[in-house]
């Protein structure tokens, strides 16, 4: 990809505006109470304009159409589980959550069970999940200014998303980062959804999949290069090839164990390609698909194609319709509500904003099953947003929509790390030693942000979708059950809620080693392992019922009156929100008591 | 305050070149609590067993229909992948040119699943009307 001069103008106009919005929010945020909660007087609305803006990272704004691309119909599970889990989320959690007075999710655990180790636990989690999260983003901003802008090395986009962020939370905590996710998200949309419907028009202006020579979407065929095509292999993959075709092998890597230069014939059947390789495929030949995709579109176009897709798509169903709630920087955003009323209403605003977004990177996937292909082969996939406008429209137009999307995604890597870094730098700030002041909450920003950018320094970029998938199930297997079962059932106790996130989050890490380990060692593990929720949510829930039951006398005594606050219509005046005052500084403490700020 | 009388103008013009003094809110009860606190809310704070029974209904009435909607989901687009498993057929039909799983899934759920959260607001804010005029009845 050329540099293109529109997409950085764009790129940079978005890191100019979110810091100049976060720093002027910024300019009104002086308390704990600020920092963490933004005063809770945010709101549903803007708030639920924020929560998705933060909600809609790079796995939604990239990841989603190149799942699409690649997996096809089963991929559709993905938004219309990102989506559903807010519903989980407003029938089950959010009201009570809010009204429970809470300032994140270590605090609620604290607050209704009443354990100092509980949140110790809760905060040692939501770290976890938080950086599982947060690396994707730092790596795929890396991965996408490297792409814009050759020559940029990889890091460099990741500690420009990093630092944005740390400026703008250092300087106002969640007060600063509010307005800037909500604009965030209207980006986002716009950055989506123009470019969408300037591509169908064009595609179909040349007259569809006829017009350019592709293959039709529900044709027993693989798809085709629509133009000569060369493809560089920067890792090793084996590639399924389901019609013979010729090919020019070029460069250094070893294809199919030999260093054969030149031109190539490749027979039906599986071809290992090493890395810098490079591929040149004429036009109209049909496209090798890195193997585990389907290879032809008739089986791309139709959802659940055996057992064990079957399996796979209901553990996703799992992970992302529990999942959610148990996010912390989600629910980090629902404390944010006036009322138990108001985060309901949010919640709802979220379903409409999350539906209206979720229809665009379908198409684009579709359409970029089409026009490019070449993704297929190295398995990049999460690249088919950037790259589908310059292929669709050469030229000028073009770039321009490049631009767009681009600065759609970077949007996408700067809202959720902001949510992130904050709810982590929140916890880590009111945990152990730490007493919740602002100058605690600084440094723990600090922290937050800088160990994820070493590890996303560190680690091998992998397929965005998938590490955020696992965060879902981590959070389902984790917070879920201690969420949903916390607000519902009185019997539960600390010690069971303990156990069960520890038996939910080890089941769910030990089928990520596992998954690894095969990876490394030739491939033996079940893809079910990739997402194993299916299984670790029930257990995780049955260990906590289990647990609750054997130590029955731990249930605190206050529990009727914690059910009856988080449940309570608000208008009876029964909610009392945790003392976050507590924690800060005399003089925090009395700009917050004569009330300037509160609505 | 000193004892001269306040109010005369030459004391003020002395006053104001000088910090005037700091105001401060003399709150003599907090304006967040309700006006008049009704027995019956009392009577919730205290948790005698007649709160406790009308809250745990209360939490049971909101939590059923909370069930209930969810079963909703579960039935429609839980049972969608099963569907497909079996009438592998369903992708042969096509409307209005697109294959009839991708109008499913990548269309229907989302108005299904707003139109189910519109429901549940509006559900759950009827109860707690009602449970709030039977409290302050």
């Amino acid at each position: 990809m050329e540099l293109n001069l529109w997409a950085v103008a764009c790129i940079l106009l978005v890191c100019l505006a979110t810091f100049t919005i976060g720093f002027r929010s910024s300019r009104l945020a002086s308390t704990t109470q600020d920092f963490l909660t933004a005063r809770r007087t945010v709101r549903s609305r803007r708030n639920a304009a924020a929560v998705s803006g933060e909600y809609l990272s790079a796995a939604s704004f990239l990841g989603v159409a190149g799942l699409v691309l690649k997996d096809g119909a089963d991929a559709l599970w993905y938004p219309i589980g990102f989506t559903a889990g807010y519903l989980a989320l407003m029938l089950f959690v959010a009201a009570p959550l809010r009204r429970s007075g809470a300032y994140s999710l270590p605090d609620f655990a604290e607050a209704r069970l009443g354990s100092r180790q509980l949140r110790g636990l809760s905060t040692v989690f939501v770290v976890f999940i938080g950086m599982l999260y947060l690396v994707p983003q730092l790596q795929g901003a890396g991965l996408t200014l490297s792409q814009i802008v050759p020559g940029v090395p990889l890091w460099a986009g990741a500690v420009l998303v990093a630092a944005l962020v740390v400026v703008n939370v250092l300087g106002g905590g969640m007060r600063a980062i509010t307005v800037v996710q909500a604009f965030q998200y209207w980006l986002k949309l716009f950055a989506i959804a123009a470019p969408t419907f300037v591509l169908c028009a064009l595609f179909l202006g040349e007259g569809g999949v006829d017009g350019i020579g592709g293959t039709g979407l529900s044709q027993p065929m693989a798809p085709r290069f629509t133009t000569e095509t060369t493809v560089e292999v920067a890792t090793d993959v084996v590639l399924q090839v389901r019609e013979g075709l010729p090919l020019w092998v070029e460069g250094d890597g070893v294809v199919d164990g030999s260093r054969a230069r030149g031109s190539v014939y490749w027979g039906p059947g599986e071809h290992t390609v090493g890395a810098g390789a490079r591929l040149r495929f004429a036009e109209g030949a049909p496209v090798p698909v890195v193997s585990g995709a389907p290879a032809d579109n008739a089986t791309w176009l139709r959802p659940v194609s055996g057992v064990g897709d079957l399996l796979t798509t209901y553990s996703l169903i799992f992970a992302t319709f529990l999942g959610t709630m148990g996010l912390p920087h989600v629910l980090n955003r629902f404390y944010t509500n006036p009322d138990g009323r108001a985060a309901r209403r949010t919640t709802l605003h979220v379903l409409m904003l999350l539906s209206l977004f979720y229809l665009f990177p379908v198409v684009l996937g579709a359409l970029s099953r089409i026009y490019t292909p070449e993704l297929l082969v190295t398995g990049t996939t999460d690249a088919a947003v950037l790259l589908l406008p310059g292929k669709i429209a050469p030229g000028v137009l073009g770039q321009v929509l490049g631009a767009v999307t681009a600065a759609g995604a970077f949007a996408a890597f700067l809202s959720a790390s902001s949510g992130l870094v904050v709810s982590v730098a929140g916890v880590l700030s009111t945990a152990g030693g730490g007493r919740g002041r602002v100058r605690d909450f600084r440094w723990a920003t600090v922290i937050a942000g800088v160990v994820p950018l070493a590890l996303a320094l560190l680690f091998p970029t992998g397929d965005v979708s998938l590490s955020v998938g696992l965060s879902f199930a981590l959070a389902a297997s984790t917070f879920c059950p201690v969420l949903l079962l916390g607000i519902w059932w009185p019997r539960i106790t600390w010690v069971g809620a303990a156990t069960g996130m520890c038996v939910g989050g080890g089941l769910v890490l030990l089928s990520l080693l596992i998954s690894i380990i095969s990876g490394l060692t030739g491939d033996w593990a079940p893809e079910f392992l990739l997402q194993p929720a299916l299984v670790t949510v029930p257990i995780a829930f049955l260990t906590v019922y289990l647990l609750s039951k054997a130590t029955s006398g731990k249930v605190p005594q206050e529990t009727n009156r914690i059910r009856m606050r988080m449940h309570a219509p608000d208008r009876l005046g029964f909610i009392r929100d945790r003392d976050i005052a507590r924690f800060g500084t005399a003089e925090e403490r009395s700009k917050l008591a004569n009330g300037r700020h509160r609505r | 305050m000193s004892d001269e009388p306040a109010g005369t103008p030459a004391a003020e013009q002395q006053a104001k070149p000088s910090r005037p003094p700091r105001r401060k809110r003399v709150v003599l009860a907090d304006s967040r609590a309700p006006v008049t606190v009704l027995r019956t809310v009392l009577e919730l704070e205290e948790q005698t067993s007649w709160a406790e029974e009308v809250v745990r209904g209360f939490i049971r009435t909101q939590f059923w229909t909370a069930v209930r909607l969810a079963l909703v989901v579960i039935s429609t687009l839980g049972a969608l992948p099963l569907v497909f498993f079996f009438a592998p057929g369903l992708s042969e039909v096509s409307v209005v040119g697109v294959a009839l799983p991708w109008l499913l899934l990548g269309i229907v759920p989302f108005p299904l699943l707003f139109g189910l959260a519109y429901w549940y607001n509006v559900l759950a804010e009827r109860q707690e009307r009602d449970f709030v005029d039977m409290v302050e009845k």
